[in-house]
């Protein structure tokens, strides 16, 4: 009998096209997803060696990270943000790939359609320019963020070459407490790992806190390995992520689906398999979190209170602190939960899918129902992931809730996550944001971000200030 | 690609730990469909006062370091988005060689795959390193890939390591598609097997 296998070995195993002696490997690329930003010197590479794209029937296009997400009528304002949105196009009909446009419903953020249409398949390998590339590796899909060059070897090639990664698990035993979501165990891992964590790693989550996720949840936790420094993440398929693929548009269908469950169903980690690293937290110790530094790491429960540097005894990571209080203009020792805000960005491939607008929305309305709302100093706008997710949340009558409440309701997009179209924080500004990275200027230059989840993120705008969202009932 | 083989420059010490993509590259600096001119978006917000002069405190913008083409800095370096921008920038700027003790996995492969070396050492031989960068104009380092030796301003020998495939590569100026490309037989059996066995996909 062979060795006992992880997910990862067995993903990695079906799609192992060569191995070299010194352990380069040329695997096989099952889907991939091309965006506006990091695609067009990959087409230019191409037209210029003569190439063609390989399996046009393999790749997705979307424009996500430039588009405007107020009124689209009036086209891109900004010229090379429209070069680049329109240069996209022409790529697409130049070498005959499918493209949602940014008039399309189906249109939005790479990692929320993907999995939207049923793209994104359990035991697949996904690539994308995208580092975020790790959510689709809540399906059991073995999904890895690439740069332009290799977007250009998988245009051309349909494959990557690729040294295998080291197999990590993090497992999160027992049950999250009432009001702590999947964005406050994710950040948690960060916290306990750091952002280096996971370099090398494929990181598979398990335990009964990640089983009990819902799909939206498990891609929230995916979505941020990268922030752990890991390659992919990876959640064994089950009955829930078969329920969320069932009937999506490109998902298989009639006989195809039976076969394909049968096979997705085997795609688990065998009894005994082994991993390099192992991380075991419990669920009951997570309370909701909140980032108060410039890295996903700098992470405290919102009962904490800013770090103080002088606790630190390495050289180098107080440096960091120093520097990340300077540029945070926060003192040591403030409680997180006195630092008063002025902006909430609800939104990003992290949590802007449906059920993360239902939950900032639940916490609109107990606000409109207490006569209250978004605090007079705070602009708190919402971004959808995508056309459907915006079609979904206005058909539940989301986005009244959130209007009434005083809450921006916007067009989908990346929008504040990065900051490249029209939606910035202006030098100094603090925001709430239920994104993914809190570098500096990463939300515009001089921005301030503090992580938080979506229900996190409406309290905040709420209260004004940081916020328990234990406290509100 | 270009071929890397030996380089002798001032090394420019940036002693911060993580610094990440959006430091390296703002986003506002993607807006592009070229790979070239990103040098000017290169530590933007840290190279540049707010109102657009030089911050003469940042270390590229000494004196001292304005040629250096070797940058010796804190752990994790390149962490963050998979921008390819930001080695586009880095070597735009002038920067081919980055030393620290640890790389972000995609920065590290995209790096490689434009012909800048990325060195591994030990903390302590960083520290020398810095140690010695902060030194200035006089104290030159040279990195050899294939002896994959640095030796610094006092004749001091630190051995590096990096996987033959890499090294290979960026000896030769090799393009990684036409290597992959010539593998077409095992990949067009390889294609027809996975049909077979998944036929969903
Ligand atoms: S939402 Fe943010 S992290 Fe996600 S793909 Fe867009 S820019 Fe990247």
């Amino acid at each position: 009998m062979s060795a006992p296998k992880t997910l990862f070995d067995k993903i990695w195993d079906a799609h192992l096209i060569d191995e070299s002696d010194d352990g380069t490997c040329l695997i096989f690329i099952d889907r991939h997803i091309v965006h506006e930003v990091t695609s067009p010197q990959a087409f230019e590479g191409l037209r210029t060696a003569g190439r063609k794209v390989r399996r046009p029937d393999l790749t997705l296009a979307v424009p996500d990270h430039n588009v405007p997400t107020s009124d689209r009528a009036a086209g891109i304002e900004d010229e090379e943000s429209r070069i680049q949105v329109e240069t996209l196009d022409k790529n697409c009909r130049d070498f005959g790939l499918q493209i949602f446009g940014m008039d399309d419903i189906r249109q939005g953020i790479c990692h929320v359609i993907g999995p939207e249409q049923g793209f994104t398949l359990p035991g697949t390998t996904l690539i994308c320019g995208d580092s975020h590339t790790a959510t689709h590796g809540a399906f059991g899909s073995l999904s890895f963020g690439v740069g332009t060059s290799e977007v250009e070897h998988v245009l051309a090639t349909q494959t990557m070459i690729q040294r295998k990664s080291k197999n990590m698990r993090v497992t999160v035993d027992g049950e999250l407490p009432l009001g702590v979501t999947a964005k406050d165990m994710i950040l948690a891992i960060i916290g306990e790992i750091g952002t280096a964590g996971g370099t090398g790693c494929v990181i598979e989550f398990a335990g009964e806190a990640i089983r009990s996720l819902s799909m939206e949840g498990r891609m929230t936790v995916c979505n941020m390995t990268i922030e752990g420094g890991a390659r992919a993440g990876l959640i064994a398929p089950d009955e829930t992520t078969f329920e969320y693929l069932k009937g999506r548009p490109m998902a298989p269908k009639g006989g195809a689906w039976e076969t394909a469950a049968e096979y997705w169903k085997t795609l688990k980690s065998d009894e005994g398999a082994k991993y390099d690293i192992e991380v075991t937290l419990k669920a009951e110790d997570i309370v909701p979190q909140v980032t108060w530094g410039t890295s996903p790491e700098d992470v405290v429960p919102i009962t904490g209170a800013v770090p103080n540097p002088s606790d630190e005894s390495d050289e180098s990571r107080r440096n960091k602190m120093e520097r990340s209080l300077e540029y945070m203009g926060l003192e040591p020792g403030t409680a997180m939960r006195d630092v008063r805000i002025d902006r909430m960005f609800i939104g990003s491939c992290t949590n802007s899918r449906i059920e993360d607008l239902r939950a900032a929305a639940e916490v609109a309305q107990k606000a409109i129902d207490k006569g209250r709302k978004v605090a007079g100093h705070v602009d708190a706008m919402v971004v959808p992931g995508s056309g459907l997710v915006k079609a979904q949340a206005e058909e539940e009558g989301l986005d009244r809730i959130f209007i009434e409440a005083g809450f921006d309701w916007r067009e989908p997009g990346c929008s504040m996550c990065l900051a490249m179209n029209a939606d910035k924080l202006t030098p100094g500004e603090r925001c709430a944001s239920t994104s993914n990275r809190n570098f500096e200027g990463r939300q515009g230059p001089g921005g301030r971000t503090h992580l938080v989840s979506p229900a996190m993120a409406a309290a905040a705008a709420i209260a004004g200030r940081l916020t328990d969202i234990r406290d509100l009932d | 690609m270009e071929k890397f083989e030996k380089l002798t420059s001032v090394a420019a010490p940036l002693p911060i730990a993580n610094v990440d993509t959006d430091m390296i590259i703002p986003a506002r600096y993607l807006k592009t469909i070229k790979r070239t001119g990103l040098g000017e978006g290169l530590f933007a917000n840290m190279r540049f006062n707010e109102d657009g002069s030089d911050n003469e405190e940042f270390v590229l913008n000494q004196p001292a370091y304005k040629d250096a083409e070797v940058l010796v800095a804190g752990n994790n370096f390149g962490c963050g988005s998979s921008r390819e921008h930001a080695p586009w920038a880095l070597m735009d700027y002038g920067i081919k060689c980055v030393v620290s003790t640890d790389f972000a996995d995609i920065f590290y492969n995209n790096s490689f795959k434009n012909g800048m070396l990325l060195i591994k050492v030990g903390p302590e031989e960083l520290d020398m390193l810095m140690d010695d960068a902060g030194r200035g104009a006089n104290a030159t380092v040279t990195v050899d890939l294939e002896a994959q030796e640095i030796t610094g301003p006092d004749g001091g020998v630190i051995k590096f390591e990096i996987d033959a495939f890499r090294k290979h590569c960026l000896l030769n100026g090799l393009d990684d598609i036409g290597l992959t490309m010539e593998k077409e037989d095992k990949i067009a059996s390889f294609e027809e097997s996975h049909r077979a066995a998944q036929p969903w996909l």
